[in-house]
């Protein structure tokens, strides 16, 4: 990250308290990428210095035609800074505030969110079993997982289990005392094999929730596919083998025929010959739409079993590292207020896709003009922004981010200048360094100057669960994305931008009075 | 009335296939404007309310182990299923709600008989509201080239025009009169819109009678001083907004389109707009469509196809644009024309102004531009909206196309319209209710015949009220943007499921964006009222601030409110707002166990007090000994009450 990108300016004229009884200090003031500077007299040697990193909190107070900046440092000392200039002053506000949280490099998205859960009930504890990826490649150094069960079970389970992920907990659902769980696929096989700790563990999970819940397991492919991959080692849970649980699938696409609908949705929209009956069949035959509308309605399945129903529910497909995410962090997004903040989603991209190992390198390779043809990409976690921007379309006062973030997590995902969502695991990024090595997508995000495009002006933290209708009617190309091409951007960010004016009742030279027109004479 | 054999049903149940629930048992009302479904259940009281115009089909499906199911359909796109006990019964209710959906005669539509309580002044003060020939001088005229000519006051030339029309300066009479025996309805070329930048104009006119070789000195006489009053362009487009087929096949009949050879100096072009009949079978596709239980996105997106009404839309828009285009980038005058030139004529010429000029994009501009081009120049909304009891093929849901297209570029431009998506519908709900006479008739000779002035109100007045509700927050004055070029790309044009789908709330997006930012900009409103320490009711006359309404005084009535209750389901759903008064008994008995009494009555109506006093008036008219809800002496919504 670059931290010239945060400062929003360089230079200007100041005056520093540093206490009640200290004289007041008069200068330049200038912001660099580390330190806050005054200086009394352009050559003065004696500058006052202030390392950014130790600001701990900071206020701004405009006033007139000054403001005045109020740091708390980490020493316990307080510094006002009165500047001359409302927007000077907004803007070295700003510039502090962006530089010193520095880098997000220091968030660990499931550390914090086992905290909520140790809170909320102790049936679940963080295991360090991962902790240098032998069990699982794909999972991250922590897990969290039943409290009743130990790593040594969990071990076992891990080798009866696909690629090792053996069921974690992806969000537990406080009111209803239940968990949202994702796994791989059990190694069932043909000869129908079976695992103590992994039948134990789920059934630990029963046994931590609320008393008498059941379990579902969501499968994201069809009994079929389901049963056919016993033949290669895989398959799914028996009835008979996990008491209490029982199984619904759900198949959603993925793999190649996700990525071919994305090719085929993309080139659709770039024709601009076609007659709206040729638009309408290949909207139809790319099936775009109609993942979106499987995804989100087999997320609702999922948080419904939760909600309404009082069960947990583990959701898996083969793998668990695609179709299995998009519907654990959709469902979350539905039943869970705090993963729709800024902060919150942010939090749940970080843990249930980076963290929770979908490989972006391989599946976001190439995107959908690309004639190369490799099995490995898939636009999952597009379709999941798809899914998230259905939702708010739906619920335009319930998400505090706008289209502005998904769409910048979209091309992120696909290219980026930060490493947030390089390689393919938490594995591969320690051996790549990526985190000393690269700066992170989200203090870039939140720094960035255009923090307006991707916030929510109409923001209202809604308690809850956000219900989608599913039917076609209420799902809508996003055509922000999708008809980027043919549909200049810049009027859906004067509608926003517009939403912010509102909000904030700014006058600027857009929001001049609006001239009416005139009445008609009676 | 007599029809109604039946007033009240007990037990009747309403299915929502979207919301995925039953509702509680209810009770249908029949009434001789409206049918009005009440739901039992003590909390939060769900209420129907269809008005009898709106009625487009009742059907009546065989006996089920549930009950007698009665499926009512409107015109507005609402589809009640209903369930009632006894078969009997439900026969009753077919037959009075056929016969009272299907009036015969135009003196029983509601507008005869709606009383609002104002009193004579302020119903003809309410026809002045909007004038449409104080449009022209908003375009300068008369000027030099164009002139308001009288000379249709008797509908002597045209018995489908109005008394005043636009034409060139340097036409006579005689020309005028030539030209108009030579098209069809006697529809001559006048001018519709004049671009005041470059000269060019719209006008609009029938097909020719020309058939295959006839000609006619006058026609080309008045086209050709129609090019004349644009000096700076060397041609004029002549556009016939059908298929080339269907204009070929016009010819054989005698009428047909213009030789460009007989023409000096005009382009002729054909578009491809198909007729009424094409149309309304594609509406009823569509519908089919919306009303299907659960679709899958294949199923919906290919019944979306087959209906083509997403192409009919698409041709509209793309006509409106071309015209548009020819007059500000070519700088050419257009002539426009269909075959009479009364539904697609009036669909291309007002779309092409609201593109032109940024005044249609506002509320008056809108009135007025819907009173000139739809109600003044004679599209015939009577036939095509089905108001009496007639020809099915006459029935064709042109004006609804042309809302489609505002909402399509209201979706494009969402900064550049004065009103939101509420008003397109509301105004939608009026062209079907016959409530005010605007609408009644197919043309003004019709509504002079029917003295719809002297008895019936304006539309116009009641919209305006209603203004804050149908303010687009976003909005960016009429400065901001000029002329409109939309993308008509397929992929641009929408399925409006705010009109289609109105009424499965289900289907709608939960919170809505425009709501919370007009409650954004009333609460900011209010907070600088207060500031000023003045009253707020001038400012605020919206059915969230109901009691404010009611003291204004002008208002020719009362838009009867709901303050307790779901305030923004009840704008959603728009319709008949003046007789929804979805009054909440909880501070007093149920008004609707009185009804049985009453036994039939026009409307009810009730204040903001929800309490119930007798109104002698009613009482007596009704000889009844006791009053349906009505208090607070306010300029309130009377119940017309009389029994027939």
């Amino acid at each position: 990250m670059e931290f010239s990108e945060l400062i929003r300016t360089r230079q200007a004229q100041a005056e520093l308290l540093s206490g009640p009884e200290a004289p007041a200090l008069r200068g330049t003031l200038c912001v660099t990428g580390h330190h806050l500077l005054l200086s009394p007299k352009p050559q003065a040697t004696d500058l006052w210095l202030l390392l950014l990193r130790s600001v701990d909190s900071i206020e701004k107070r405009v006033a007139g035609d000054s403001g005045t900046i109020t740091l708390r440092c980490k020493d316990l000392r307080v510094l006002q800074l009165r500047i001359e200039g409302v927007e000077a002053t907004l803007d070295v506000a700003r510039s502090i505030e962006g530089l010193r949280l520095g880098d997000a490099w220091h968030f660990h998205p499931l550390e914090s969110y086992y905290k909520r859960v140790a809170l909320e009930t102790d049936a679940w504890r963080l295991s360090e079993v991962n902790e240098d990826f032998s069990l699982c490649p794909s999972y991250p150094r922590v897990v969290i997982v039943p409290r009743a069960v130990d790593d040594a079970a969990l071990a076992r389970s891990a080798r009866f289990r696909q690629g090792g992920r053996f069921p974690v907990l992806s969000y537990h659902h406080a009111r209803s005392g239940t968990a949202l769980l994702r796994s791989s696929q059990p190694l069932i096989g043909p000869k129908k094999l079976r695992c103590a700790e992994d039948e134990e563990l789920l059934g630990a999970v029963l046994a931590g929730a609320r008393p008498g819940a059941q379990g579902f397991i969501v499968d994201t492919r069809s009994a079929q596919t389901a049963k056919q991959a016993r033949m290669t080692g895989g398959g799914t849970e028996s009835k008979a083998a996990y008491p209490g649980w029982k199984r619904l699938h759900r198949p959603l696409e993925r793999g190649r025929h996700l990525q071919e609908s994305f090719v085929r949705l993309v080139e659709a929209c770039g024709d601009l010959e076609q007659s709206m009956d040729q638009w309408l069949s290949r909207l139809d035959s790319c099936r775009w739409l109609a993942h979106v509308q499987e995804a989100l309605s087999t997320a609702c399945l999922a948080a419904q079993g939760m909600e309404r129903e009082g069960a947990c529910v583990l959701v898996h497909g083969a793998e668990g590292m695609d179709s299995t995410l998009l519907v654990t962090s959709l469902a979350q997004l539905i039943l869970d207020p705090l993963s729709r903040t800024m902060a919150g989603f942010q939090e749940l991209v970080e843990r249930e896709w980076i963290q929770a190992g979908h490989p972006f390198q391989l599946r976001c390779a190439h995107s959908a003009f690309s004639h190369a043809r490799s099995k490995h990409e898939a636009p999952t976690f597009l379709l999941f922004l798809d899914c998230v921007w259905q939702l708010g379309r739906q619920f335009p006062l319930s998400l505090e981010f706008g289209e502005g973030l998904l769409l910048a997590l979209f091309e992120h995902a696909y290219a980026s200048p930060f490493g947030t969502f390089l390689c393919n695991s938490e594995k591969e990024r320690c051996l790549c360094e990526v985190r000393t090595q690269t700066h992170s997508l989200w203090s870039g995000l939140n720094q960035s100057k255009e923090q307006r495009k991707l916030r929510n002006p109409l923001y209202v933290l809604n308690p809850s669960a956000l219900w989608p209708s599913v039917e076609p009617q209420s799902l809508r190309l996003w055509q922000g994305l999708f008809l980027r091409q043919t549909r200049p951007p810049e009027r859906s960010e004067e509608v926003w931008e517009k939403v912010w004016q509102i909000v904030t009742d700014e006058k600027t030279e857009d929001s001049r009075p609006v001239v009416s027109a005139p009445e008609p004479q009676p | 009335m007599d029809h109604i054999t039946v007033t009240k049903v007990e037990n009747v149940t309403l299915l929502d296939h979207f919301a995925g629930k039953t509702l509680s048992n209810g009770i249908l009302y029949l009434t001789a404007t409206h049918l009005i479904y009440v739901e039992a259940s003590d909390a939060a009281r769900q209420e129907t309310w269809i008005a009898v115009h709106h009625i487009a089909t009742v059907e009546k499906l065989p006996l089920t182990s549930e009950g007698c199911p009665l499926i009512v359909r409107c015109k507005n796109f609402l589809v009640a299923h209903f369930i009632l006990d006894s078969d009997t019964i439900c026969q009753e209710v077919y037959i009075s709600l056929l016969k009272l959906s299907q009036t015969v005669l135009f003196e029983d539509l509601y507008a005869f008989f709606y009383n609002p309580k104002s009193t004579k002044e302020m119903r003809e003060n309410g026809w002045k509201l909007i004038d449409p020939i104080s449009d022209f001088g908003r375009m300068g005229i008369p000027n030099r080239y164009w002139t308001i000519t009288d000379a249709n006051r008797n509908y002597e030339i045209c018995s489908t025009y109005p008394p005043e029309i636009v034409v060139p300066k340097s036409v006579t009479l005689g020309t005028l009169v030539g030209s108009s025996k030579f098209r069809s309805k006697e529809r001559l070329p006048v001018l519709c819109y004049l671009y005041k930048e470059n000269n060019a104009s719209i006008c609009r006119c029938s097909q020719p009678l020309c058939g295959f070789y006839t000609r006619c000195e006058d026609d080309e006489r008045l086209l050709e001083a129609i090019g004349q009053t644009n000096p700076g362009s060397q041609f004029m487009y002549i556009i016939d907004t059908r298929p080339r087929l269907n204009a070929l096949a016009n010819r054989i009949a005698g009428k047909g389109y213009e030789n460009e050879d007989y023409y000096a100096n005009t382009r002729f072009r054909f578009m491809g707009i198909e007729n009424i009949h094409v149309m309304r079978s594609s509406l009823q596709k569509l519908v089919e469509v919306c009303e299907s239980k659960t679709p899958t996105v294949t199923e919906f997106l290919s019944g979306l196809d087959s209906s083509g009404w997403l192409t009919h839309i698409k041709a509209i828009m793309d006509v409106g644009t071309f015209i548009a285009k020819a007059v500000k980038v070519e700088k050419a005058s257009v002539l426009v024309h269909c075959s009479d030139g009364w539904d697609r004529t009036a669909q291309v010429c007002s779309l092409a102004s609201i593109l032109l000029d940024p005044f249609y994009r506002t509320f008056n501009g809108l009135m007025i531009l819907i009173e000139k081009e739809w109600i003044s120049m004679g599209h015939k909304f009577s036939q095509r909206c089905g108001h009496l009891h007639g020809d099915s093929k006459e029935v064709s849901p042109v004006f609804t196309q042309f809302l489609d297209c505002i909402w399509q570029l209201m979706e494009q431009f969402p900064c550049a319209f004065e009103f939101n998506e509420i008003f397109l519908l509301e105004i939608h709900d009026h062209v079907f209710s016959c409530q005010f006479g605007n609408f009644l008739g197919n043309c003004q000779k019709d509504r002079e015949d029917m003295r719809v002035y002297e008895k019936t109100h304006c539309v116009w007045p009641f919209l305006a009220q209603k203004k804050p509700d149908f303010k687009n927050p976003l909005y960016k004055g009429l400065n901001m943007y000029e002329v409109l070029d939309p993308s008509t790309l397929p992929c641009n044009i929408q399925f409006w499921c705010g009109m289609y789908n109105r009424f499965d709330k289900a289907l709608h997006p939960q919170q809505s964006m425009i709501e919370s930012l007009l409650e954004i900009e009333k609460q900011k409103m209010l907070q600088k009222l207060k500031a000023l320490d003045e009253p707020p009711e001038e400012l605020f006359t919206s059915c969230h601030f109901g009691d404010l309404l009611s003291q204004h005084p002008e208002s020719p009535l009362t838009n009867p409110l709901d303050f307790m209750g779901d305030l923004h389901a009840l704008s959603r759903e728009g319709g008949l707002q003046a007789q929804k008064d979805q009054a909440k008994c909880q501070c007093g008995d149920c008004p609707y166990e009185r009804f049985e009494i009453i036994g039939s009555f026009r409307a009810i109506s009730i204040s903001e007090n929800v309490g119930f006093s007798g109104d002698p008036g009613i009482s007596e008219a009704m000889g009844a000994s006791e009053a349906i809800g009505i208090s607070k002496a306010s300029s309130e919504e009377a119940s017309c009450s009389q029994q027939q």
